[in-house]
């Protein structure tokens, strides 16, 4: 079942060029795409591509200026339900400094909450169980600004479980973070979405953590460039590079040493896999 | 080779006498020659940021010194302005830090102060914006109307204008995409190699650091654990996964591969070294021609 659908997107920023309104500069180009119920879903593609516009539009933040964009199956530019939209659609930014607000990790949490009117007794029970899923229960007490910044990315995302949003969209929540930090908060996600089932999309510009994902969109200049599984999407090394986009090292080999003769039956996107599958040539 | 900067039992301390006291940086003791491109990597809070800060006078030691030429730059405080003339540091996301009217008087901010004269800060100003790869025609707009990436590097300028015998850049790629941090990489290699001049880079990207480091130095809880050639320093790839660091993963395969027995050298960097390795063995056995 479809969750998030984007019908010909297009989407252009108001008042850039008011003297020329033919010299707008569309950011979306009609863009079809869509997310189905539980799915982990990545986006990559450069700044500028429409990535963080595409997904701006997943919980109402921006609204299209042509097509249309549903989720659940109510229209984003249905103003009456907007707050629908925004309750089933939880957004993760960048900068885990610029979205926690309070002075203690568990009130942090409990803003979300809070301010949808939940009672006491049942926020209590969201907060734990948010900082559970995200394994930052026992730094519940603590103050956000001494924590790391994949501790502080965690409780960010977890302030977004406690409104149980059936979707979480995150844009680049790992760019300022430490390989550790990265990993933790890749892990969390992934286990939110194979554990509760919760849809995941993804931002990246990080190859790497798009291969563990069930679907690849590549966004290239306001338009789907392509997308598919991530064996699909990344054994197109040549065009991926074409557009100056990365491709993990594991592929990039095998696919070099392809072109040399060696034959693969696909090719492999993590470590393990490129070990395995070197070594049974190799040794 | 001669040695440009040195510290001696170079250590700092936050907070001295309350609750929060944290041993930042803990006795460093490296020396780092004219000329060197050095990547420095740790997790976060390993105390790298702290350490480039002490290496251009900004924060002054809590015991140790910093030596430049030979000079302990803490012993004349009034010295230390000149000091920061010459080791040039850009910080973490340095397009925070743009304040001018145009782009073109931000960066000449640094020359203006050196009290250079308006002909030659000038020519310092396109000279910077080139190397930074900034336009000719953004030199008159205002920082704020750049997109994220030619803010960033107007920042850079801002400090290379400055012409600084060594440049440190904290985390120049951090949220870059691939080709906005490509093109850095490539402009702060080339800017290297035209100059000469000695470049510290701070970065998370292993693979940022396997491609210009002539040198890499680890930062793990306030203390330099490593000092050594990046393929020295990403051979010990669990090591480096202790101290929650990673190595670029053509390594870590290669490495793998070694120790199941593949005839493969230590510490292969990128992977047209791999591809090539690899294809040697395979013609060796004919697999291929």
């Amino acid at each position: 079942m479809e969750f998030i659908q984007a019908e010909n997107l297009t989407f252009y920023y108001e008042g850039e060029d008011e003297e020329q309104p033919n010299n707008v500069k569309l950011v979306l180009k009609g863009v079809s795409v869509s997310v189905r119920k539980g799915e982990f879903v990545a986006v990559i593609g450069h700044n500028g591509s429409g990535k963080s516009t595409l997904s701006k539009h997943m919980n109402a933040i921006l609204l299209p200026t042509g097509g249309r964009m549903l989720v659940d199956g109510i229209d984003t530019n249905d103003e009456d339900r907007i707050y629908d939209v925004r309750r089933k659609v939880g957004l993760v930014l960048q900068n885990p400094d610029n979205q926690l607000v309070a002075s203690i990790v568990e009130e942090d949490v409990a803003f979300g909450p809070e301010n949808l009117g939940v009672e006491p007794s049942e926020i209590r029970r969201r907060v734990d169980s948010a900082l559970k899923a995200v394994d930052m229960y026992d730094y519940r007490h603590h103050a956000p600004h001494k924590l790391s910044g994949g501790q502080k990315q965690r409780v960010a995302i977890a302030g977004i479980l406690a409104m149980e949003p059936d979707c979480i969209v995150l844009d680049e929540p790992t760019a300022m973070l430490d390989p550790k930090g990265r990993e933790e908060v890749i892990s969390a996600i992934t286990r939110l979405n194979r554990e509760q089932s919760i849809t995941v999309v993804l931002i990246t510009h990080n190859m790497e953590e798009a291969v563990d994902c069930d679907r690849v969109i590549v966004m290239d200049s306001g338009k789907v460039l392509t997308e598919g599984t991530p064996v699909e999407v990344f054994s197109q090394v040549e065009r991926l590079r074409r557009h100056k986009l990365d491709v993990p090292q594991a592929t990039e080999l095998c696919s070099m040493l392809r072109g040399v003769g060696l034959s693969f039956k696909e090719l492999p996107l993590s470590t393990d896999e490129c070990v395995r599958m070197l070594s049974e040539v190799l040794l | 080779m001669s040695v440009l900067l040195r510290t001696e039992g170079l250590s700092f301390t936050y907070g001295i006498n309350t609750p929060f006291e944290k041993q930042a940086v803990k006795n460093v003791n490296i020396e780092i020659n004219k000329g060197e491109v050095i990547g420095v990597i740790g997790h976060t809070g390993s105390g790298k940021s702290t350490l480039m800060q002490m290496l251009n006078g900004l924060i002054t030691p809590t015991d140790g010194t910093v030596y430049l030429d030979g000079a302990d730059i803490f012993e004349n405080k009034k010295n230390l302005r000149q000091v920061r003339f010459k080791v040039g540091l850009v910080f973490q996301y340095p397009e925070n830090q743009l304040f001018e009217e145009t782009v073109r008087k931000d960066i000449s901010f640094g020359p203006r102060n050196m009290g250079l004269p308006a002909e030659a800060v000038d020519k310092r100003i396109r000279k910077a914006a080139k190397f930074a790869g900034l336009r000719e025609e953004l030199l008159d707009r205002s920082p704020f109307d750049l997109s994220g990436g030619e803010k960033r590097r107007a920042a850079i300028a801002g400090v290379i204008a400055m012409d600084p015998e060594i440049l440190i850049l904290d985390e120049p790629t951090a949220g870059l995409d691939p080709m906005g941090r490509d093109v850095l990489l490539e402009q702060i290699d080339a800017y290297h190699k035209s100059r000469g001049n000695t470049v510290l880079l701070v970065s998370h990207s292993m693979e940022d650091i396997a491609r210009i480091a002539d040198r890499v130095l680890v930062m793990y809880k306030g203390e330099c654990v490593m000092l050594d050639t990046p393929k020295a320093v990403f051979a010990r790839s669990d090591e480096l996964e202790q101290m929650g660091l990673r190595v670029p993963q053509i390594t870590k395969i290669t490495t793998m591969l070694r120790d199941m027995g593949v005839a493969l050298p230590e510490g292969i960097l990128t992977v047209d070294e791999a591809f090539e390795q690899i294809c040697g063995i395979l013609r060796k056995e004919g697999k291929i021609c």
